[in-house]
């Protein structure tokens, strides 16, 4: 191409300035370390877990530090380490899967609304509008019940339920940046609108896209382990809510079966906001320049 | 006029100080050190007076004004050292309950950009009753606020209104009835009329010289406009990069000029605004407060620099009825270095 | 003083608002006939449930509802339906489910505004306190507090106060509405009430008092550092009339509209909450629901809460428009 084109924004100072913006936030390194262990867990899950999850034996209600069962078993026998171990790796599925669907739809919604305007925009704001304010947890309890609660089913629909603050982020950023120089000189030199969406402006508003979507990821563990709660986790895989849903029945006898896996969804949760807010401070401009 | 609540202090009579400045000196830690906006600054505001307090952009004013009130925009912000008499009693070891009662009742302030000094979510009414209440003036709130709005020209109406209802130069006004509503001895004016349209400054400032004039208080006035200067200043405190640099009744200021200062100011040279190198040679502007040049911080622009500039740091000089900082008076005929 | 503005202008904004949202409304009402509409199997179970139904009634749905014909004319009869305000008939209640879920709705609406209650009182409080002295102890205190509330699942959170403060202390009562044993009458009633609710509010309010703890914190050390809190201090104001008429006054209305857009989460919160207490109200019903297989009920409280939802930020947009003299109307 002879023209040139003005310079984009850069978002980002590289990989290396990024981590050292990113590392003076401790509570945010915390929640890596936090994520990064969750992520270890899950991966090597069927090395770490002592038993199968769903083995049941004789010795029902062994509390925590008996012979075998650190955390204990539940009313079948159930070892609850090897358990909360196995739910990991749902959670993380779950939450990785359903924030990316949500991130990809909220891309999409957001960049045509936010670049191409006028009636278009106005009637997807509409929708998202429409979207954020149906209670998430309750549409998404009456999807499962009709469709069925396998793994997939769960991963879509809660990712098919968390898009609009991501298609509202990506909208207002895409309105600030169509106007730019660098956009103009784009249109100029004859780039086409998708390629200018997905090339030219994608890359400078992802920054806060990408804190959104670990704040989503900590949602949707949190939806999964509330339905899995109401008994609509996926029936074959073991899942911190479901756990606890068994739990209920025992809570005066058990104490074990709700504690163990309750710190578990707080602590994957936890790890994932803290990255966000972490993520947050050390992308945000503003939050940069004052330190 | 009724006055309800707190027994007001006797009105100054003329000529009285009501408010003198001896050494007043305020910190700011920065992430760039230390800074002194307000650096051993000594002035004098006596009853029936406007003095002015003249200066580029961040030579100081505003710390000063605050300092008076030692109310900071900035938590790191410190009066470290000085007296602040009020009628001759010094506010500085005053307790925090005993200045915020000074505060809004002897002294007034008024501020430069008036819509962003009034609470948006509050009606002007409610802000000027909550004035009042503050100094146990509450009774009888109401027709005094209508009788304040009376003074500064604005309909009684408008106490019901919010601030983004109000023109600038109504808001301004509402500022001058906030200053003066407890009748206070002295108003402290941060360049009242900058943020206003050209045709509205004059009036206000109209205003303010006539109840000035007709409350006998005292008034501190600080702007960027030798005009608003010589209109209405009976006398003059010229300020840079933190420190007083030359002082003398309005006439004298405009007729002969004694720091270079000054008579740059005066000549036009210096913008008071942009400021600007008196010639080529001399760069630079406002000095940076946290690493001051050494000796007289104004050398570095100075057409007239001499050694002694450099290293020393120069006292105020007598000059006729007037005093400046500066070593181009050190035993010239008539000059006395005081302090 | 006297406002400059008269109720009038305030009703046409209030019913501007109330335009805006019919079309949400219609839009609601057409994502639960898509959910009929799309349900595997034959769609009458989604209107029926899978509770047994005499054939009759079968029969008098299918008709209703015109699930012979075009999908438009099918859209059209759902729609006047609803509107009709039929929602359907619950077999295993034995009771029109509109009815059902008023029935229902009563004592959700009692647990769910006592927790916005609360959590606005103790989070204000919370927030002032951290952002009268920023990174101070009680600050970094408040800051790990909301921490703890943004992560703790309220379900969880109700399982260990049933366990530390119903099965280990004994203090309060681990579910239900009231005693059932005892037969309360007069005050004794309103008390053993009240302490049935004390523990599914705590588990509901974490959360948005965690929400409003940091909503405080920030936006009142962002108002104290404007133009206006120095002139009030300049006034003479003392510190506490600085902080709560201008500091909290300009902090309120985030927390308003915090609390009204998060109505939908509170929904959802107090649905996990009243089904770990045993709490009978919307959630609970829910809940069983499920496992009746009560499709009518859940479609028909998806369709109410959502409504309600709606009225609730409608009245947010409102209360901000009484709030700030600013927003035009
Ligand atoms: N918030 C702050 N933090 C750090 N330093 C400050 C702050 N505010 C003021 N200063 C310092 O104090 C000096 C004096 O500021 P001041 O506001 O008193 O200037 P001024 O003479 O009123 O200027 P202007 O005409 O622009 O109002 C500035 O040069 C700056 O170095
Ligand atoms: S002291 Fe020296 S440098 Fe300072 S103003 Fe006077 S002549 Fe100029
Ligand atoms: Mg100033």
């Amino acid at each position: 191409m002879g023209l040139s084109v003005p310079a984009a924004p850069t978002a980002v100072g590289g990989v290396r300035g990024f981590w050292r913006q990113f590392r003076r936030h401790r509570l945010g390194v915390a929640g890596l370390a936090a994520v990064v262990l969750l992520g270890l867990v899950a991966v090597f899950a069927p090395l770490l877990a002592p038993y199968d999850p769903f083995s049941t034996s004789r010795n029902a209600f062994a509390p925590p530090g008996s012979p075998g069962h650190i955390l204990g078993t539940d009313h079948l026998g159930r070892d609850v380490l090897s358990g909360v171990i196995w739910g990991a790796r749902v959670s993380l599925i779950v939450g990785l899967a359903a924030a990316f669907t949500a991130t990809v739809i909220g891309i999409a919604i957001g960049a045509v609304s936010g670049y191409f305007g006028g009636w278009v925009d106005e009637l997807l704001m509409r929708i998202t509008e429409l979207f954020q304010i149906i209670p998430r947890f309750v549409l998404a309890l009456i999807v499962v019940a009709f469709f069925g609660s396998g793994l997939t089913n769960l991963i879509l629909v809660i990712g098919i339920l968390s898009w609009p603050q991501t298609a509202r982020l990506v909208r207002s950023q895409f309105l600030r940046h169509r106007s730019l120089p660098y956009v103009d000189g784009a249109r100029v030199v004859g780039m086409r609108a998708p390629r200018i969406i997905f090339s030219e402006i994608l890359p400078n508003v992802m920054a806060p896209v990408i804190v959104v979507a670990s704040l989503d990821i900590a949602q949707a563990i949190l939806l999964e382990a509330s339905l899995g709660f109401f008994g609509l986790g996926d029936p074959n895989l073991r899942s911190w809510g479901g756990m606890l849903n068994t739990a209920q029945g025992f809570v005066q006898r058990a104490w074990w079966m709700s504690v163990f896996p309750g710190i578990a969804i707080s602590l994957a949760v936890l790890g994932f906001n803290l990255v966000g807010d972490g993520l947050n401070e050390a992308t945000d401009p503003r939050l940069r320049e004052g330190s | 006029m009724s006055r309800a609540g707190a027994p007001p202090a006797a009105a100054p009579t003329a000529g009285e100080t009501v408010l003198e400045l001896r050494d007043l000196t305020t910190e700011i830690r920065s992430v760039r050190g230390l800074v002194r906006p307000v650096d051993a600054v000594s002035l004098r505001v006596r009853a029936g007076e406007v003095v002015g307090l003249v200066g580029e952009s961040g030579s100081g004013k505003s710390m000063t004004a605050f300092s008076v009130m030692r109310l900071f925009p900035t938590k790191a912000a410190r009066l470290v050292s000085g007296e602040v008499r009020l009628r001759g009693r010094d506010l500085v070891p005053l307790p925090q309950e005993a200045m915020r009662a000074v505060r809004g009742r002897e002294v007034g302030m008024i501020f430069q950009d008036p819509a962003s000094y009034l609470n948006p979510v509050l009606s002007v009414g409610r802000q000027l009753e909550q004035q009042l209440q503050a100094h146990a003036m509450g009774r009888g709130a109401r027709a005094r606020i209508a009788e304040l709005l009376r003074d500064v020209g604005l309909a009684s109406e408008i106490a019901g209104r919010y601030p983004h209802e109000l023109s600038g130069g109504q808001a301004q006004r509402v500022g001058i009835a906030s200053a003066l509503a407890c009748r206070p001895a002295l108003v402290i004016a941060d360049e009242p009329t900058t943020a206003l349209d050209v045709t509205i400054q004059a009036q206000v400032l109209r205003l303010m010289a006539r109840l000035q004039r007709e409350g006998g208080v005292a008034m501190l006035l600080i702007t960027h406009d030798l005009g608003v200067v010589a209109e209405v200043c009976d006398h003059v405190y010229v300020m840079y990069a933190g420190r007083i640099v030359e002082e003398a009744p309005v006439a004298s200021l405009f007729a002969a000029p004694q720091h270079p200062y000054t008579q740059g100011l005066l000549a036009g040279v210096l913008d008071l605004i942009e400021p600007k190198p008196i010639e080529v040679a001399i760069h630079g502007s406002v000095p940076d407060l946290a690493s001051p040049p050494p000796g007289c911080r104004f050398h570095p622009r100075c057409p007239h620099v001499m050694d002694v500039c450099r290293r020393e740091t120069p006292p105020h000089f007598e000059v006729g009825d007037a005093r400046a900082a500066c070593w181009l008076h050190d035993g010239a005929p008539g000059a006395e270095a005081t302090a | 003083m006297s406002r400059a503005r008269g109720s009038k202008a305030l009703g046409a904004f209030a019913l501007e608002r109330l335009l805006n949202a019919v079309p949400l409304v219609i839009g609601v009402i057409v994502i639960n006939f898509l959910l009929v509409s799309l349900a595997p199997g034959d769609p009458v179970t989604a209107l029926i449930g899978e509770f047994p139904a005499p054939p009759e009634y079968v029969e008098r749905v299918r008709a209703q509802y015109g699930l012979d014909r075009p999908v438009p004319e099918r859209m059209v009869r759902y729609l006047g339906s609803v509107v009709r305000g039929d929602l359907g008939f619950s077999f295993a209640n034995r009771q029109p489910v509109l009815e059902l879920v008023l029935e229902r709705l009563g004592r959700t609406l009692v647990l769910m505004i006592s927790t916005v209650v609360l959590a606005t009182i103790v989070g204000v409080v919370l927030g002032v306190w951290a952002a009268r002295r920023p990174h101070s102890g009680v600050d970094r205190g408040a800051t790990g507090f909301a921490l703890a509330g943004y992560s703790i699942p309220e379900f969880w959170l109700g399982q260990i106060l049933i366990l530390v403060f119903a099965v280990g202390l004994g203090w309060l009562p681990a579910g239900g509405f009231r005693s059932i044993r005892a037969d309360y009458v007069g005050w004794a009633a309103v008390v053993d009430q009240a302490r049935h609710m004390i523990l599914p509010m705590l588990a509901l309010s974490f959360r948005y008092m965690a929400i409003t703890t940091r909503l405080t914190r920030a936006s009142l050390l962002e108002v104290m550092n404007s133009d206006y809190i120095l002139a009030s201090r300049a006034r003479g104001l003392s510190e506490r009339r600085v902080l709560w008429e201008h500091g909290l006054r300009a902090a309120a209305l985030p927390i308003i509209t915090v609390i009204g857009y998060n109505f939908s989460f509170i929904v959802a919160g107090s649905a996990l909450v009243e089904t770990v207490f045993g709490w009978p109200g919307v959630g609970r019903l829910m809940y069983d629901s499920i496992f009746t297989r009560d499709y009518p009920v859940l479609l028909g409280i998806l369709l109410i809460v959502s409504i309600a939802v709606i009225l609730v930020n409608l009245l947010t947009d409102v209360a901000y428009a009484l709030f700030d003299p600013r927003v035009r109307y």
